[in-house]
């Protein structure tokens, strides 16, 4: 019976490559998640996969798919977003969030002028069902990169996330290192528009590293757990929709919310025992 | 026969010439001059903006100076980057990570060339020196945000440490901390092990410090005075620093204090 509820979906072609997708943005996200949460970043995320509308809108007008414009258009959010928070002196939540807000509203007022076909709904929620090959082969891509740059520069970005000053007098690139994991975040981000979309890769991102952070004790351990719980968010969001005929990002999300109320009852229950 | 290089390289590790550094139009150190032999424990003192960070990020080749020199075995801050140990303001850290001091201590370790590696199993042995040398290596695999305030800053040593650099700059090593854990990061500043190693410590406390340094750095912006803690630390030097004078700095320029 169990079984069946598991495996019963990926009976279609279409099911079984909404499966990469959310296996693969899983892990991507929640991933980047652990050092997002604890450099503060999260509210830097949510305006990278905001402040992409303007370039999807032109790039859907020029014939351009969303998945085909997410590289593009998160390399030079983050470069763009990198450099005001580095060189105005307002403060970095305010100037992204003046960046986040200029930048949606541009994006919407570029598909009214230009007149673009894009279905709004499923830019802000994902729709996960429609991934074609293409878009699988660029999550993959995107996928291996962003894990890729993670691996080769853990220990420097590590460094630099716990002690910047350190790190510089260390002789590391901190600019470098900074809009590398800037333009890393971004790719990551963007890559899950199509599985979440807009709205809700924020939730991918946090919820399962912020899980995991409440129930493990070092931050190696908390990456292991937040991609084992960023997996079973995607994946079990995926089967239950599929089910009970429910979007598919917002169930995902709805999974990984309750995933953070169990680890936040267990950490709850683990500090009263001890 | 010692050539005069030689002897600049071997006895003088610092040499701060009138260096100045401003931030947009307000300076931040004035004309500063002194110089400090190798294996010399310094205190840095003086009031909160009074240039003590600013000093220690212009030695560590952070900030560029505007006017004068600044030369650390006679080569620029820039290129002496690997002679300087540098244990920021707690503050400064991001202690939102969950990081064994184990993986602390590692990340004086880790340089440009610090890639593909996660845990290198290879430096365990000198983190075990390195701990034990502030003598915590029972704590090695503890979170460090579990520790109290006076072991983390015994953690922050150990990293420092590990580099095996010639100078180590301690930024507010004391603040937020207790009097016996204070003690306890002298003893090992003072023993046997760092003889050779030039220490610069900047601190609030202006009391003893002639048991503890060898000599001190009054800055208030400017330097108000720097030698044998007993000589320099007088009521006008204490004054200076302290008392409400910052008007003298008005129409100052950068090179012009004291001319």
């Amino acid at each position: 019976m169990l079984s069946e509820l598991l495996i019963d979906p990926f009976q279609y072609d279409f099911m079984i490559r909404a499966l990469i997708a959310a296996v693969f943005c899983g892990v991507t996200l929640s991933t980047l998640g652990t050092f997002t949460i604890n450099r503060n970043m999260g509210f830097m995320a949510d305006a990278m996969a905001h402040a992409t509308l303007p370039i999807i809108a032109v790039g859907v007008f020029f014939g351009f798919s969303i998945s085909e414009l997410g590289a593009p258009a998160a390399i030079v959010v983050a470069l763009f977003l990198g450099f005001i928070v580095k060189n105005t002196k307002i403060g970095e939540d305010t100037s992204i969030g003046i960046i986040f807000s200029t930048f949606f509203a541009l994006g919407f007022i570029l598909i009214k002028l230009l007149n673009v076909t894009i279905n709004l709904e499923d830019l802000l929620f994902g729709q996960i069902l429609a991934v074609n090959r293409t878009d699988i082969y660029i999550i993959t891509a995107l996928f291996l990169i962003v894990i890729g740059i993670i691996i080769i520069f853990f220990k420097q970005l590590l460094f630099y996330s716990f002690d910047p000053i350190g790190a510089e007098v260390k002789g590391l690139n901190t600019n470098f290192l900074n809009y590398l994991f800037l333009i890393t975040l971004s790719l990551a981000v963007v890559s899950a528009l199509q599985t979440v979309g807009i709205i809700l890769v924020l939730s991918m991102l946090i919820i399962p590293a912020a899980s995991a952070k409440l129930i493990t004790d070092t931050f190696i351990d908390s990456i292991k757990v937040s991609i084992a719980f960023g997996i079973i968010s995607s994946v079990t969001g995926l089967i239950v929709s599929y089910h009970l005929d429910l979007p598919t990002g917002p169930s995902m999300s709805l999974v990984a919310s309750t995933v953070f109320l169990l680890s936040y009852i267990s950490n709850k229950s683990k500090i009263k025992n001890s | 026969m010692p050539t005069k290089e030689n002897i600049y390289a071997s006895q003088q590790i610092i040499v701060s010439d009138r260096c100045c550094v401003q931030y947009g139009e307000s300076l931040a150190l004035d004309d500063v001059t002194f110089s400090v032999t190798k294996g010399k424990k310094i205190a840095v003192v003086g009031p909160n903006g009074g240039g003590k960070s600013t000093l220690f990020k212009a030695l560590a080749g952070l900030i560029p100076l505007s006017n004068g020199s600044l030369k650390i075995n006679g080569l620029d801050p820039l290129m002496a980057k690997g002679m300087i140990s540098y244990i920021p303001q707690k503050d400064s850290l991001n202690w939102n990570f969950q990081l064994s001091v184990k993986q602390v201590v590692e990340m004086g370790l880790t340089d440009k060339n610090s890639l593909f590696s996660f845990n290198n199993k290879k430096n365990l042995k000198k983190i075990n020196e390195s701990l034990n040398q502030v003598g915590i290596l029972d704590k090695s695999e503890e979170n460090i945000n579990n520790l109290s305030g006076g072991q983390q800053q015994r953690v922050l040593l150990a990293k420092a440490l590990i580099q095996d650099s010639d100078i180590l700059l301690l930024d507010e090593a004391f603040s937020a901390i207790d009097v016996g854990a204070q003690e306890d990061i002298m003893k090992i500043i003072n023993g046997s092990d760092l003889k050779e190693k030039t220490i610069l410590l900047a601190t609030h406390d202006i009391n003893n410090l002639e048991d503890k340094f060898d000599e001190v750095l009054c800055l208030n912006r400017h330097c108000c005075a720097f030698g044998d803690p007993l000589e320099v630390l007088t009521a006008e030097v204490i004054e200076e620093m302290y008392g409400s004078h910052n008007n003298m700095f008005l129409d100052h320029k950068p090179g012009s204090h004291g001319s």
